[in-house]
């Protein structure tokens, strides 16, 4: 698997010239619009949960091999066929998380939030914003700077009933509160032989930004997969953002929520009735017959990407988004497996202990009588990430890596 | 008082007429005389950032034989974990609170059943003073079905949800933003209780406890800090430990009252202050000047680093029940030999509580995946052989 994108890498880079590598992280908090430039001709893909996916086959695209920088942004105005019979509303995925925020804390006065700058500043990302306007200093709390202690007091108000949501300001900080989600938020329902229950979300956004150094781009869905007790759930799409925002508050059980750092300027058309996703679904994005790509958060979109170009190639990917990164959806993937034979995990964790290797050991375990080829995974680099802009690049998984991965599969 | 249901069937009074001559029914029934008596405390409290309280506290006949009871039963139960480790009924970890019963008993009686405690793993006695049996404890110490947390927590996760117990907490220091978290829910749902949250001198180092304390300040939670200064971090002595052993002045901005803590009526004056406090003005810091005969669990001799002598100097000196029974005897409430039969029967109940543990079954293996989760989600769990072990994880 790691020689695959070695070789794929240098040629990789020689194809690099999108002038979007200087991106500036400050842009992506204050211009949200503004922060992805649009190819002209570009095709997006709108996938929506209920299956209907549309997505424009581009001949252009064929050129533009170039290494794909941006997140995948739809504009308003993308794609005729992007609208489905349902009115709905649009926003950014930022605005849906708010928005299932809101709504949760109107229907039910235990839900409270509390993190860093999540009150008067309005949220880092904007997540939280004109929401201690509207329900005040006691429901949406700034904290200090502490995160191992406000995350243990969010678990102590827990077992007492209330539902506190948690901010990370990135998920990267939360290590400094390992002990209290692992033990005390994990753990206490079965250590107290029943007793409390732990209805705390944690969320925050983390994964791989724009050149943030190595620090503040960190995938903590791979240390906190083993901790038993928890479920750990990863948005991708506005539509979904709301829906599992909204399904881990109501849920009973302690819910990590990860966000992505590119992702949340996406725009999308969402429904105007209440809707939640479940929290333990995977979402079929693509339906195909040849591969099984498995896959979530950021890198669907690398993913869908380098789908357009498989498709050109004569190839039909069925991708993926596992969504629910514990439990494992084995039933949906099980399903695709028993279809397809083959399966490529593509994931932004690092290739240790990552997110991409327990699906790997899953599969084999359940479905290995199903397989044709062995699984591959593409991960991140086991590096730090680095700040310069091309290493950076090279750090994550590139649709054209996916691309050779899927051929070298179908061989 | 908490352990009232754990008499036996003939009421307390009856007991103390029972076995005695003929002088005894002359005498007033002790267990319900609520006349107040007032005692000084043995020494006066020192205060930081506030006014210290009177050292006069006020009691009466009924409430000092309880405490007499209470701590007696739990002296007793700690003795007979000791024995049970021993002869390898209780395994793993055991953390003995023998030595330290006066503050358990001294805060119970100050408080009710809506305020909230939350201990570290020296959990016993605070577990009993909550309302907890004994038969839960020693079935919970020994991993039977019959334990206060199914047999899958053990000595240091006992809990009581009924009694506002929030346990039972292993890892030092953490249980600490979790009992301002339950501040913070009491101040939210405008309960007018206030939170208990014991630590010991070891944890009073912890980062966590002052960002704790910080935003408990800042938002003005009823939240108690109640460090048990048993002068041992295990077995770092408190000056080896601590730039600054006076844990009570540790809060810098929050008001902090230093406690003789083998004194169980200056605790139950300490804890009356704070409560009233921490409703008013937020946290407070109690320090419990305390100790513990055992070492720090049953690993730990307990004399590596501090001598025998001194250990049975505080024994004869400071001993808590010992204090309660002085204070009985001189006050008149009761004879010697009713003392000794209340705790003859203590350890009756005692040894009865261990047999009924004894007998009670180790969980089922299906318990291993129960309470995982919140509901069942389906989620299949395999044992080493996949055939064998399957369980959906619930």
């Amino acid at each position: 698997m790691a020689t695959s994108f070695h070789g794929v890498g240098a040629a990789v880079a020689a194809l690099s010239s999108s002038p979007s590598n200087s991106f500036d992280s400050k842009k992506l908090l204050c211009s949200p619009r503004r922060s992805f430039p649009v190819r002209k001709g570009a095709s997006f893909v709108v996938a929506r949960s209920d299956g209907s996916v549309n997505f424009d086959l581009n001949p252009k695209a064929r050129r533009a091999q170039q290494l794909i920088v941006n997140a995948v942004a739809t504009k308003s105005d993308s794609s005729p066929a992007s609208s489905s019979s349902k009115p709905g509303h649009e926003l950014l995925l930022f605005e849906a998380l708010r928005e299932g925020l809101e709504e949760e804390m109107d229907r039910d006065p235990r839900v409270c939030v509390m993190g860093e700058d999540v009150g008067h500043y309005g949220g880092s990302y904007k997540v939280t914003r004109g929401l201690a306007e509207k329900f005040g200093d006691l429901r949406v709390l700034d904290t200090p700077i502490a995160e191992n202690s406000f995350t243990g007091m969010g678990i102590g108000a827990a077992m007492t009933g209330l539902r506190p949501v948690v901010e990370g300001m990135n998920m990267g900080f939360l290590l400094l509160a390992f002990n209290q989600i692992s033990n005390n938020c994990g753990m206490l329902h079965y250590t107290s032989g029943g007793q409390f229950t732990i209805p705390i979300v944690i969320r925050g956004p983390g994964g791989v930004g724009r050149q943030l150094g190595a620090e503040h781009s960190q995938r903590l869905e791979s240390y906190f997969q083993s901790i038993p007790g928890i479920q750990m759930v990863a948005c991708s799409t506005p539509y979904n953002a709301k829906g599992l925002m909204k399904a881990a508050i109501r849920s009973e059980n302690p819910v990590i929520l990860f966000e992505h750092v590119l992702l949340y300027n996406l725009k999308e058309r969402i429904p105007d009735e209440d809707y939640i996703c479940n929290l333990e679904e995977a979402e079929m994005v693509r339906p195909g017959e040849h591969v099984t790509i498995l896959t979530y958060s950021r890198m669907r979109y690398h993913v869908m990407q380098a789908a357009k170009t498989l498709v050109n190639k004569g190839y039909d990917p069925e991708v993926i988004d596992i969504r629910s990164l514990k439990p494992f959806d084995l039933h949906t993937i099980g399903n695709s497996v028993k279809k397809t034979h083959r399966v490529l995990i593509v994931e932004e964790c690092m290739r240790t202990g990552g997110i991409g290797a327990s699906l790997t050991a899953a599969v084999t375990e359940n479905f290995h009588d199903y397989l044709d080829a062995p699984i591959m995974c593409l991960s991140s680099q086991d590096v730090p990430t680095p700040y310069a802009g091309t290493l950076e690049e090279w750090t994550v998984v590139q649709p054209a890596q996916i691309v050779t991965a899927v051929e070298q599969l179908c061989k | 008082m908490a352990l009232s249901y754990l008499r036996s069937s003939s009421s307390r009074s009856a007991n103390f007429l029972k076995p005695l001559s003929s002088a005894a029914s002359l005498r007033r029934p002790i267990s319900t005389d609520t006349t107040p008596i007032t005692v000084e405390t043995s020494v006066p409290f020192t205060s930081h950032q506030c006014e210290a309280p009177s050292r006069s506290v006020e009691t009466n006949p009924s409430e000092l034989l309880t405490f007499f009871r209470d701590m007696a039963l739990m002296r007793r139960m700690e003795i007979a974990a000791d024995s049970l480790y021993k002869a390898k009924l209780i395994r793993g970890f055991c953390h003995l609170y023998d030595g330290q019963e006066a503050v358990a008993v001294g805060m119970e009686a100050a408080i009710t059943k809506k305020d909230c405690i939350i201990t570290a793993y020296r959990d016993h006695c605070i577990f009993i003073g909550r309302g907890g049996t004994l038969l839960e404890v020693f079935a919970e110490l020994m991993g039977r079905q019959a334990g206060c947390s199914k047999g899958k927590g053990g000595s240091m996760h006992f809990y009581k949800k009924d009694s506002n117990f929030y346990g039972g907490h292993g890892i030092v220091g953490a249980q600490v933003p979790l009992g301002c978290g339950l501040a913070f829910a009491q101040k939210y749902s405008k309960d007018e209780t206030v939170t208990f949250a014991l630590y010991g001198d070891g944890a009073a180092n912890q980062g966590q406890l002052f960002e704790a304390l910080n935003i408990s300040a800042l938002w003005d939670l009823p939240a108690i800090l109640v460090c048990e200064n048993n002068h041992y971090g295990m077995g770092t002595a408190e000056w080896r430990a601590a730039k600054s052993p006076a844990y009570y002045k540790r809060g810098d901005y929050v008001p902090g009252l230093k406690v003789d803590g083998m004194d169980a009526l200056a605790v139950k004056q300490a804890c009356k202050f704070a409560k009233e406090h921490a409703l008013k003005n937020g946290p407070i810091i109690l320090e419990m000047d305390t100790y513990r005969y055992h070492g720090h669990s049953m690993s730990d001799p307990g004399s590596t680093y501090r001598t025998r002598d001194e250990i049975s100097g505080v024994r004869q000196e400071r001993d808590p029940i010992e204090r309660v029974r002085k204070l009985i005897l001189s006050h008149d409430l009761a004879t010697e030999k009713e003392l000794k039969d209340i705790e003859k029967e203590v350890r009756k109940e005692v040894d009865d509580a261990i047999a009924q543990a004894k007998e009670s079954p180790m969980p089922e293996p299906s318990e291993l995946f129960s309470n995982v989760y919140a509901k069942s989600l389906g989620v299949e769990s395999f044992g080493a052989d996949r055939k064998e072990v399957r369980a959906t994880l619930a």
